[in-house]
């Protein structure tokens, strides 16, 4: 009984959420993700930025296996990925993604987006669905326009019911693939705010963007990565006023100075 | 001038036409949508059996497929598919030749509309943690349907007029007839006429209908 209930402690005491380790891939002859090793704890918010081509987005899609990986293991919540079927299914529910171009379901309305999931893989039923929908689009700001079709909405309030979607599933962490590349530039913000919002709700989020204003005031921790690897990894004022490597004092050079 | 028709059953064996187009219609669009799933699924034995199958298939002539049906399946197999009588047997037997053949154009039509659906939108899907037939069911097959539309109505309007081979196996549809007036009737040119029009007037609504509709529930990104 003791053994048991100690057993126990020390599992919910684990803190780490998503740990990656040793992870590589490869797109052919680029070797994209080199031994990367990234451990997230719960309710952390971690941005990973960097140059184009540097494997961000990669490594975002590995956690939930959009990418498969050639060796290395990552495991969400104390479990390793499975192969492609049930089980990872079941993990992918857990994982909440928001892509760089939205891709809401173009043949539903936004309140179908948002239900899709609770009722197919959740199984809630279709009522208790709506209204989780409608409260969550509420949130978001996009409410009065639940009964639209995704075109016919702005990109910045495609991207919120995006987050929406995500969030309807109630996930133990949210992975952010460049969401505010795709949107004009007064659109940017709408969308940063909710996230912002969730960080400070404490949702475990991991965000790759170009955002630095969204790094500095809202991560906990930034991870700068070029080349396939992770070069360097501080908390944002340090890694701002402070890099340490040459790769990101060249980067930051490049993007802060206009 | 029109006299030569009297005698004729000539609204039954459209009527037989109509039928077979329709029986025909559905079997294919079922068979051939799994054969579409089977083609982009993740199981290697399926994908290679719809792809051996499309591709088989589509190249054998409708004749030699419908009169396979009959001398293969039902005279040298014995297949009845649930009938005594000779002309349900043969009607049975063209509808699932017809359907065999033209699954294999709906397959392809469809596995087309598949390709317009931006590879976003199973991936979306699947992050949201959908097993693979729900993703194709829910989210990839009802945007590749809209976007087919009209490919398949042209396989419609072929299937239409390809139910004139399964006079082949004496089903007795309009082509039978046609036959069979020509060898009675004088007015040979005034008769191919009467059966072009027949078909004409099946298949243009047909067209005009579904362009109507593809227009009206296609996917706006």
């Amino acid at each position: 009984m003791t053994a048991v209930s100690v057993a126990k402690e020390d599992v919910a005491a684990s803190n780490d959420l998503v740990v990656l380790k040793s992870v590589n891939k490869h797109f052919g002859a680029l070797h994209v993700l080199q031994d990367i090793d990234l451990t997230i704890s719960r309710g952390e918010v971690v941005v990973v930025i960097g140059p184009s081509g540097s494997g961000k987005s990669t490594l975002c899609r590995t956690i939930n296996r959009l990418e498969t990986i050639d060796s290395g293991s990552i495991t969400i919540d104390g479990k390793p990925l499975p192969q492609e079927g049930k089980e990872l299914a079941r993990l992918r529910a857990d994982v909440g993604m928001v892509f760089q171009s939205f891709n809401l379901f173009a043949h539903k309305t936004v309140l179908e987006n948002v239900t899709l999931g609770q009722v197919k893989v959740r199984r809630l039923d279709k009522k208790t669905a709506e209204e989780r929908a409608r409260a969550l689009l509420d949130r978001v700001g996009v409410g009065a326009q639940a009964d639209k079709y995704p075109a016919q909405l702005s990109g910045g309030q495609q991207q919120r019911v995006a987050i929406a979607r995500a969030l309807a599933m109630e996930p133990k962490v949210m992975l952010f693939d460049e969401p505010t590349s795709a949107l004009d530039p007064e659109m940017i913000n709408e969308v940063l705010e909710v996230m912002q919002q969730l960080a400070r709700d404490g949702m475990t989020m991991i965000v790759v963007t170009h955002e630095m204003g969204f790094a500095r005031s809202a991560a906990n921790r930034v991870v700068f990565m070029a080349d396939g690897r992770i070069v360097e990894q501080a908390t944002p004022d340090q890694f701002f006023s402070n890099p340490r490597s040459d790769r990101a004092k060249d980067f930051l050079s490049k993007i802060l100075h206009h | 001038m029109f006299d030569f028709l009297s005698g004729y059953d000539l609204l039954g064996a459209f009527w037989v036409t109509v039928q077979l187009t329709l029986l025909a219609a559905v079997g294919s669009l079922v068979w051939g949508t799994l054969l579409a799933a089977m083609r982009v699924g993740p199981v290697p034995l399926m994908r290679g059996f719809g792809t051996a199958y499309v591709n088989i298939v589509r190249n054998i002539p409708l004749t030699v497929i419908i009169l396979f049906t009959s001398l293969g399946l039902n005279q040298t197999l014995g297949v009845s598919l649930g009938s005594q009588d000779f002309d349900t047997i043969n009607f049975r037997l063209a509808v699932l030749g017809l359907v065999a053949y033209t699954s294999a154009f709906v397959c392809e039509a469809i596995r087309s509309g598949i390709n317009t659906v931006p590879v976003g939108q199973a991936e979306a899907a699947r992050a949201l943690g959908l097993n693979f037939t729900q993703v194709l069911t829910l989210v990839v097959l009802p945007q590749a349907f809209r976007s087919v539309v009209g490919p398949l109505t042209n396989v419609l309007i072929a299937l239409t007029k390809n139910t004139t081979v399964a006079a082949a196996i004496g089903v007795a549809e309009a082509a039978l007839l046609m036959k069979e007036m020509i060898e009675n009737e004088a007015e040979l040119l005034l008769i191919s006429a009467v059966f072009a029009f027949g078909f004409v007037v099946l298949t243009l609504p047909t067209g005009l209908i579904l362009g109507w509709v593809g227009k009206k529930v296609a996917v706006k990104r």
